[in-house]
């Protein structure tokens, strides 16, 4: 074990990427109760685009493209392959979720060709700062802030506005919100939108650490953020954030350990197991937060 | 049915020898290299796992997603016990040991089994983790027991290859060097039979208690069926098989690692259940033999530049693959057999329906 300044660093990075995806399954999950398998995958994919983009644009063009042709898939995987199924049994949704995943990484795999892609350095975050006598990159410091200031921005446009009060009257019920006359496909898409915006934030974050992109590298990360939301108890922002810091931190000490480092990522299974047995409603249960 | 009708059993049963006697021919007339002869064979491995997962996903109502978690048991479980004693030196070279003579051996198990009794071995090892698996994860409603199986199927992976048990799993580095079986029919008659067993056990008074579960729970426990105890025994009998499906992957690889067992392999496998049909055994076979002749061999050519100009290059395939994929999943629910098993009676009543033009459902009969 050498536990370094480092590590924690690293782990408090990586805690607000998870943060940032786990978002969107969490906000899903609350609305229509389905494992959006293919969440991870939109945040692969929002990695493959900005490749290519870099290598037509600048960046700075890049950058607001990448978040919008994000937002447009998994705006479009949810018209697609989740909306015509709605009145269906959940495991249809959810099988529908596993195909769209497989056929993303497929896509990616084509298109790549199955090499590693390099990812584009972004000049400010790469930057190298040193930090508590550790060099690092500048990402992770800039990770937890703006993944805070994300979130509090979400819970604001949660509590505050009209669209944030029909997300929550959809997750609370979703045949009376629909007889009161929510639109329930308008705020479906709109939670869709806003869980891939934040993956596309996400994965400018996550990538710039990581350097390469490959068809797979969404698949892991996915699953991580989902354990967090799960921890933090499904349909609570709050929850997610705080189990996806926890998570990110916790594997990476496990990591830092030449011994145990093939654990880290089943840690963060045996922690849902865990979870799941004793606490199924996740740390914060579902009735004391807001649920989206 | 005691009237003179005809008895399409026998058809059935006729068919099911040709088939086999097909795969004997293929066997004779086949070389090792060619690709058909490798979907014979992969296609009869994923049918016995496709079959697993449907006993517990469409028969039982389990929404599991371990299957590969179990598969890897099974094949890491039958490598270990048949790499012979000569070459174990080179396969564990990373981890040998030496024992109470002071010699230099490969690896801590010595011991080595007959084929049939590892493959049975691999089933065992299988259930008895499904049981302590099953233990806690059972509890868990729908999507939560998803994703707790599929989270104990990436432990087991992990497990496997952690150094600290190279000398039983050899870490991260492969095993080899295990007899395996160098024709088809073998696959066929161990999958053909294991498919029997689920087979029987779904007519048997469980099958119909799995069914009761399936359809609803509260109804099934105020019928008096023990939920906790059958669906148990469906995970524990569908991991068992799964195991099996495991030694039988194993060996048609002729190397194992623990690497391609990720969630990925379940993907496919629940991908295959779906296609054939939720609920339907002979379905889960059907298209496993689709999806592996598409995936492997059908489809390959779209992989060659310039079958379509621009679009076909390596990867093509598998992207068309998948688009069909979901078109099925989405349109096409029922899949090829929906929960319906296949039979010559009714497909010839769909056939002699259509030609009298009765309008009547033979929407499952294709």
């Amino acid at each position: 074990m050498n536990l370094t300044i480092d590590h924690i660093l690293a782990g408090i990075s990586a805690g607000g990427q998870y943060a940032l995806i786990a978002i969107g399954y969490t906000m899903v999950y609350g609305i229509l109760r389905l494992i959006n398998f293919a969440h991870g995958d939109v945040f692969m994919a929002s990695g493959l685009i900005i490749v290519y983009l870099t290598t037509a644009m600048p960046l700075q063009y890049a950058i607001p493209v990448v978040i919008i042709a994000t937002v447009f898939i998994g705006f479009l995987i949810e018209r697609a392959a989740y909306k015509p199924l709605r009145s269906a049994p959940r495991m249809s949704v959810m099988i529908s979720a596993i195909g769209v995943s497989y056929l993303i990484q497929n896509l990616a795999l084509y298109i790549t060709g199955g090499l590693p892609q390099t990812y584009p350095a972004i000049p400010w975050i790469s930057d190298s700062v040193e930090l508590f006598g550790a060099v690092t990159k500048r990402v992770t410091v800039v990770t937890p802030v703006l993944t805070l200031v994300l979130v509090v921005a979400l819970v604001v446009l949660i509590r505050y506005t009209k669209i944030g009060m029909a997300m929550r009257a959809v997750s609370k019920d979703f045949e009376t919100s629909q007889l009161m006359g929510i639109k329930i496909n308008k705020v479906i898409s709109t939670t869709f939108i806003i869980g891939s915006f934040l993956a596309a934030i996400g994965s400018l974050l996550y990538f710039s650490s990581y350097q390469s992109v490959t068809p797979t590298s969404g698949a892991m990360p996915g699953l991580k953020a989902f354990v967090a939301a799960v921890f933090g108890g499904i349909g609570s922002i709050p929850g997610a954030v705080v189990g996806a810091f926890v998570i990110g931190i916790c594997e990476n000490i496990i990591k830092s350990s030449t011994e145990f480092s093939i654990f880290s990522d089943a840690f963060t299974f045996a922690l849902l197991i865990i979870v799941l047995c004793v606490r199924p409603t996740g740390i914060f249960g579902e009735k004391t937060t807001d649920k989206v | 049915m005691k009237t003179k009708k005809f008895n399409y059993r026998i058809v059935d049963v006729a068919l099911l020898i040709a088939l086999f006697a097909l795969v004997f021919l293929a066997d004779q007339f086949l070389p090792t290299y060619d690709i058909k002869f490798k979907v014979l064979q992969k296609g009869a491995v994923f049918a016995l796992v496709a079959v697993s997962m449907n006993l517990l996903n469409g028969f039982t109502g389990l929404f599991s997603l371990g299957q590969a978690g179990f598969m890897l048991l099974g094949a890491y479980t039958y490598a270990i016990f048949t790499i012979p004693n000569e070459a174990r030196l080179s396969v564990y070279k990373y981890y040998t040991m030496t024992n109470s003579a002071g010699e230099e051996i490969g690896g801590l198990v010595q011991l080595v089994l007959p084929m049939g009794i590892a493959i049975v071995l691999a089933g065992l090892v299988a259930a008895v983790f499904a049981y302590f698996i099953g233990l806690p994860v059972l509890r868990l409603k729908s999507d939560y027991l998803a994703i707790a199986s599929l989270g104990f199927a990436e432990i087991l992976r992990a497990i496997c290859q952690w150094k600290g048990l190279g000398t039983l799993t050899n870490g991260s580095n492969q095993l080899r060097m295990y007899p395996y079986f160098n024709s088809i029919m073998p696959y066929f008659l161990i999958a053909g039979l294991c498919i029997a067993i689920i087979a029987l056990l779904i007519k048997s008074t469980y099958g119909r208690a799995f069914k009761a579960i399936r359809d609803d729970e509260v109804a099934a426990e105020a019928m008096g069926i023990n939920l906790a105890k059958h669906k148990m025994i469906s995970f524990v009998i569908s991991s068992f098989f799964a195991g099996i499906g495991g030694a039988l992957f194993a060996m048609y690889q002729n190397t194992i690692q623990a690497k391609p067992f990720t969630t990925t392999l379940t993907y496919e496998i629940l991908l295959i259940v779906v296609i054939g049909g939720i609920g339907s055994l002979s379905g889960s076979v059907i298209a496993s033999f689709l999806y592996i002749a598409c995936s492997e061999w059908w489809l390959r050519f779209l992989d060659t530049e310039g079958v379509i100009p621009g679009l076909s290059r390596n990867g093509f395939r598998l992207v068309v693959f998948s688009a069909a994929i979901m078109v099925i999943v989405l349109f096409f629910r029922r899949g090829l057999m929906g929960d319906k098993e296949f039979s010559t009676e009714r497909i010839v009543n769909g056939v002699k329906s259509i030609f009298s033009g009765k309008k009547k459902k033979t929407k499952e009969v294709e």
